[in-house]
């Protein structure tokens, strides 16, 4: 019972990272019609703020020490942060140590900025063009903005660690009511799900209780009459997108210390973020929520020893078989809306 | 018959068939004089194919790969330092190119991908007339590549490839491995685990699901389970997994006290930190402290791990820090040009190229039949890993091998790995016929011609 507790948290955990891209990518299909392959991009840009942050934190001036060598066997070049030198040496690892969390304030204006750079820049140039063209184009500056991180960054993941309080994990087993040492979980990964909750909760709630969502949710039923009303729902949308690519990014921020970020990591979300909004439903917010979570558990399940043991390879295919399965059955996906993507 | 009636008798018939024949025969026998095996270099310069990932996940390795062989050219056209070539024990080389022609280079990439490499290294053979090709990070591409090059006819000098099969049951004749194989790493770690960790362990795996995970995970397994330890689970997992939580929370759950990361890369850089996030390391179990194996390291990946390696012991094919005169030559010509130290992947391929171009100029020929008779049996030191032979019946070198620990108080972004012990290289020769390395020919060389 324990190993399955533990299962699923390890898909919502998974399932959190799917739903936050996967909601930034139904809203903006939802609303501009347009399929951003570049998705994936803005969760590792995203995640990049932090190293970046975490890079400038570290700007060190140097200092020699002539007993210690280096390893062509000169004096030693002591390389200490000038943020330890103007905060001391306590208080600056402190804010080295929290860098992650500081990056999500870095990374929401930054993400906006790129967000509407992308739109304005790019995207809109492509609303009327099939979605053929859409998805070439948005793939191709995923390449291009993936090949710019490699060039200043490398290929190589770079350890972001989560702050030194938070890195360590917690037994849930007594809480839960099973033994002590059974369930133990990370701390970085609760707070990763609890942060994607709230993410996703304040994204509702702005297209719920907002008049500036309420016009985006009457865009997306029907963009015509509302433009017909003399709003200006383009500009609405563009700032949409921006928004879209916010909670891309800050998903990407606070997934840099469960796995060191590198150039690639937005591939790997795409196919299955893509899945993941297939399956609930294109243009379906809540769709795209729920099958995040969905998917998420049903993949970590898929990735037991006994499971892989019955069905070898399942593990590999579960996302892939379940979306099928969905397809056959409610070709529209879990909640998704009559009328999109049937003209 | 009418023709012979017109005084073109049989016998002058047969005579300009002979000649024409002859005629005909002569260009073919010309050009096989000419050029008596593929791409003989025939002007003042010959040129070496350097096939790296210089895009995907390995792409930093690469880059270091080619750090190492434009040192290397350097070396051999008589600029810089000389490096190794300087403790190297065949003074063979005189550092005038090889054989007198200055050496040029070609790149490739192999995007870390066995077609993409094999393409990349076809066009450096086809077109760029590459006689050698060298490079890469991984057993997939380098097992491609071998057998593109046995093909073609020019010799592979083989990069960054763990996998048993290399010269395994994938060995060929115009193949040679420089670098240490999976058995090698079991074999000199069980010893230092034993040590350590005592005779009474249960060990998990993760393995990752290719070729090189296999090969990996068997020589380990079979290392640790002859001084006692247990196997008490195996598990592939994919090549393309990035969160390993879903495969870490069953070790909690097991009755191991050891998990062993078959994973080399990215792959081993996310499943060890989420070992350590999952409080693996922190755990005691059957009354003993949990610990972490990685059989291959490397000083880019443990970089890339960051605290996550402190204390976890692994093997490696050879570190900066060696205080062999060879390692030293090497380390301090690589650091004065480029700022930093060498990784084990640059090392490799540095030495490469070096034994390539000093085989040929004791063979005296750029013959592919003609080096691979000179690298069999041959022995040598100043390299770095001291006493080295390349063996003739399987075409992999051995050596010393190093079992390193993470550093627990790092100096330096490069300082990250301590040598644990250096494992003399009688504790990891095998039979060229042992049941690991099993099937498969070397076969014969192939000129090309």
């Amino acid at each position: 019972m324990d190993a399955i507790v533990l299962q699923v948290l390890n898909g919502l955990d998974k399932g959190s990272a799917y739903a936050l891209i996967a909601l930034g990518l139904t809203l903006i299909f939802g609303t501009l019609g347009v399929v951003n392959f570049a998705h994936g991009a803005l969760f590792m840009l995203g995640a990049f703020c932090a190293v970046t942050l975490n890079t400038v934190l570290n700007i060190s001036f140097s200092t020699i020490d002539p007993v210690k060598k280096d390893f062509l066997g000169n004096p030693l070049k002591v390389e200490t942060p000038y943020i330890e030198s103007w905060f001391g040496p306590e208080l600056g690892a402190a804010i080295i140590d929290w860098s992650v969390p500081i990056s999500i304030l870095f990374a929401i204006p930054v993400m906006i900025l790129i967000g509407l750079c992308m739109e304005r820049g790019l995207i809109k140039h492509f609303y009327k063009r099939p979605h053929a063209d859409q998805i070439l184009v948005t793939f191709g500056l995923a390449i291009v903005l993936q090949e710019i991180v490699k060039y200043f960054y490398g290929a190589n993941p770079i350890p972001t660690p989560a702050p030194a309080a938070l890195s360590s994990s917690v037994d849930m087993g007594v809480f839960l009511g099973f033994d002590a040492g059974s369930i133990i979980y990370p701390y970085w990964r609760l707070i990763y799900f609890c942060f994607a909750a709230v993410i996703v909760g304040g994204v509702f709630a702005f297209l719920r209780y907002t008049t500036f969502g309420m016009v985006v949710r009457a865009g997306m039923a029907d963009r015509e009459t509302v433009g017909l009303l003399g709003i200006h729902i383009d500009r609405r949308f563009t700032i949409v997108f921006a928004i879209a690519a916010c909670v891309a990014g800050l998903a990407g921020v606070m997934y840099t210390p469960i796995n060191s970020p590198n150039y690639h990591m937005g591939m790997d979300f795409l196919v299955l973020s893509f899945v993941v909004v297939v399956v609930g439903g294109m243009g379906s917010l809540p769709g795209a929520v729920a099958a995040g979570f969905l998917l998420g558990v049903l993949e970590s399940f898929a990735s037991m020893g006994q499971v892989v043991d019955l069905l070898p390879g399942i593990n590999q295919i579960i996302i892939y078989l379940v979306a099928i399965v969905i397809l056959l059955t409610r070709p529209r996906g879990l909640m998704g809306r009559k009328g999109v993507m049937e003209e | 018959m009418k023709v012979f009636d017109k005084g073109v008798s049989r016998r002058s018939l047969m005579k300009g068939g002979v000649a024409l024949t002859a005629g005909l025969a002569a260009p073919h026998f010309f050009t096989r004089s000419a050029h008596a095996y593929l791409n003989e270099p025939t002007g003042s310069t010959v040129t070496l194919g350097f096939n790296v990932p210089q895009s995907g996940p390995y792409a930093d390795e690469g880059a270091d790969e080619l750090r190492a062989y434009e040192l290397a050219v350097e070396h051999l056209n008589g600029g810089g330092d000389g490096g190794m070539m300087n403790t190297f024990s065949s003074k063979a080389l005189k550092g005038n190119g090889i054989l007198g022609k200055k050496v040029e280079y070609v790149t490739g990439d192999t995007q870390t991908k066995s077609d993409a490499a094999r393409a990349s290294a076809k066009s450096m053979i086809e077109k760029d007339g590459a006689i050698m090709i060298t490079g890469g990070s991984s057993s997939g591409v380098a097992v491609a590549v071998q057998a593109l090059c046995q093909e073609a006819g020019v010799i592979f000098m083989a990069g960054l490839t763990h996998s048993n099969d290399t010269t395994g049951k994938d060995k060929k004749a115009n193949g040679f491995r420089h670098f240490f194989n999976s058995y090698m790493s079991g074999a000199a770690l069980a010893p230092v685990l034993k040590a350590n960790y005592g005779a009474d362990r249960k060990a998990y795996h993760l393995t990752a699901d290719y070729n090189w995970g296999y090969t990996t995970e068997e020589a380990v397994r079979t290392s640790t389970e002859a001084m006692g330890w247990q196997t008490v689970q195996t598990v592939k997992t994919p090549l393309a997994q990035t969160d390993f939580s879903s495969y870490i929370t069953p070790v909690l759950q097991s009755d191991a006290d050891v998990l062993v990361l078959n994973h080399y890369g990215g792959n081993m850089v996310n499943s060890l930190t989420n070992a350590v996030q999952f409080g693996l390391r922190d755990r005691m179990v059957n009354g003993k402290q949990f610990e972490i194996v990685v059989p291959l390291y490397s000083r880019l990946m443990a970089k890339g791990a960051g605290a996550n390696v402190k204390g976890i012991f692994g093997s490696t094919n050879w570190h900066w820090s060696l205080s062999d005169p060879g390692s030293q030559a090497f380390v301090k010509s690589f650091g004065s040009k480029y700022g930093f130290p060498p990784s084990q992947a640059a090392h490799t391929c540095y030495v490469q190229a070096i034994l390539y171009a000093d085989a040929v100029e004791r063979a005296g020929t750029f013959n592919p039949c003609g080096v691979v008779e000179a690298l069999e049996g041959f022995e040598f030191d100043g390299m770095g890993n001291g006493p080295t032979l390349y063996r003739a019946e399987d075409h992999q070198c051995f050596k010393d091998v190093l079992v390193v620990k993470g550093k627990e108080n790092p100096t330096s972004e490069f300082d990250l790995l301590e040598i644990v012990e250096i494992t003399p290289v009688a504790q990891v020769t095998y039979e060229p016929n042992h049941p690991q390395f099993a099937g498969g020919q070397l076969g014969t060389c192939n000129p090309g011609a």
